[in-house]
């Protein structure tokens, strides 16, 4: 039952942060509970309906079909939170005028929930039809008892739930006109860590070239399945033996995603002046 | 007696080839164990592993130092490329029960 929990809680953990995170990125607005929800939602439909097509899905492109499957989800993943995070950058150059918390309100308030919802969406599909391919095992060799896989896997689930709402509580603390930067910092490193995923299972399938089997080694001192090593990889991608592909792949993720931020939202935001900043005809903006 | 030799030598050429491709190499996982548990490699050459689950359950092959994670459904088979890779061991896994351990050698 414990073996049960912990395999189940270290799936759930990964795209329980991924909801927490976007959950306080999306503060504020309304509705919001009805994207993400219908995110994760949608996301437990389509892990089933994944686990039940795993043996079909191997074979398929002679053989490298779940790699390509891993890979194109990941991706899209990473364009939904970059794409995010260029339209927060765009507005938030609109209303820097008012940077003040009704300003972050109003930012909030107007922002579209569709690309969050999605990746949270892509982010329980991957997890959870493994989630769901592991419990359908155990059910399957029959030798757990279902009280007990049942009871290992709610354990499991609730303790990844537990800490994705302790990211977003703890996130929540923060104030209103730095959350979104905070956020936005954590989407960008959320983006990058999966693409260099999505660069592993490209390797994997022999569509890429290592570059380097492995950079570096720290697995000596933060193994990739110790709870901070998975939790480092759920967050910002953190891997103990990276290749070198994957590392290409991650920051040329930070790169573009950052460059596009930087070339939507023009030049950082501009001091706040007293008095003049409400004044300020938001056409003169910088990058406007 | 000259066409035996050449016959002879065709011989030799045809084996040494077949002995530069060895082809997959197999393993087996069966009541939560890897047959074998231990596999050699030559360094700096790419080889095929082919992993059949024989269990009743699905198992997911993985190796943090391999960089390799795949599914495999009860009763097939999938076939993953390791290496180049530099001497040393691998250790690879069943995610889906983690005590099930393996290691590639590579010298």
């Amino acid at each position: 039952m414990l073996a049960t929990a912990i395999i189940v809680f270290r799936e759930v953990l990964e795209a329980a942060l991924i909801v927490g995170i976007v959950m306080a990125a999306s503060q504020g607005v309304p509705g919001r509970g009805i994207w993400v929800g219908g995110g994760v939602v949608g996301g437990i439909l389509g892990a089933v309906v994944v686990a039940g097509f795993a043996e079909t899905l191997a074979a398929a492109m002679a053989g490298i079909g779940q790699e390509i499957f891993n890979a194109a989800i990941l991706f899209a993943a990473v364009a939904m939170l970059g794409w995010h995070n260029i339209w927060m950058r765009r507005h938030a150059s609109e209303l820097a005028a008012a940077a003040n918390r009704l300003g972050a309100a109003v930012r909030a308030g107007s922002q579209p929930l569709w690309a969050l919802a999605f990746a949270v969406g892509l982010a329980v599909l991957r997890e959870g039809s493994e989630v769901v391919l592991f419990l359908y095992g155990i059910a399957a060799a029959g030798d757990g008892g279902a009280g007990a896989m049942a009871l290992g896997g709610a354990l499991g689930l609730a303790a990844g739930v537990t800490a994705g709402a302790g990211i977003y509580f703890g996130l929540v603390h923060i104030p209103m006109r730095h959350l979104f930067a905070v956020t936005s910092w954590l989407i960008l490193l959320l983006a990058a860590g999966m693409a260099s995923q999505g660069a592993a299972f490209l390797l994997q399938a022999d569509l890429l070239p290592p570059l380097g089997t492995t950079l570096w080694d720290t697995s000596f001192l933060l193994p990739d399945h110790s709870l901070t090593g998975r939790v480092l990889h759920a967050l910002v991608g953190y891997t103990a033996q990276p290749a070198g592909i994957q590392l290409v792949f991650y920051l040329a993720t930070l790169l573009i995603i950052g460059t596009l931020m930087r070339l939507v939202g023009g030049a950082p935001r501009p001091a706040r002046r007293k008095g003049a900043a409400g004044s300020r005809p938001i056409g003169l903006q910088p990058g406007e | 007696m000259r066409s035996l030799a050449l016959a002879f030598l065709l011989a030799l050429f045809v084996s040494a080839a077949a002995a530069a491709d060895p082809g997959p190499v197999t393993i087996t996982i069966r009541d939560h164990a890897f047959v074998p548990a231990e596999i050699k490699v030559p360094a700096g050459t790419k080889v095929e592993l082919s992993i059949r689950n024989e269990q009743a359950m699905p198992a997911e092959f993985e190796s943090a130092s391999l960089h390799r994670e795949k599914v495999i459904s009860p009763g097939s088979a999938i076939s993953v490329y390791v290496g180049p890779l530099n001497p040393g061991r691998y250790e690879f896994f069943d995610d889906f029960h983690p005590a099930t351990r393996g290691f590639v050698v590579v010298e």
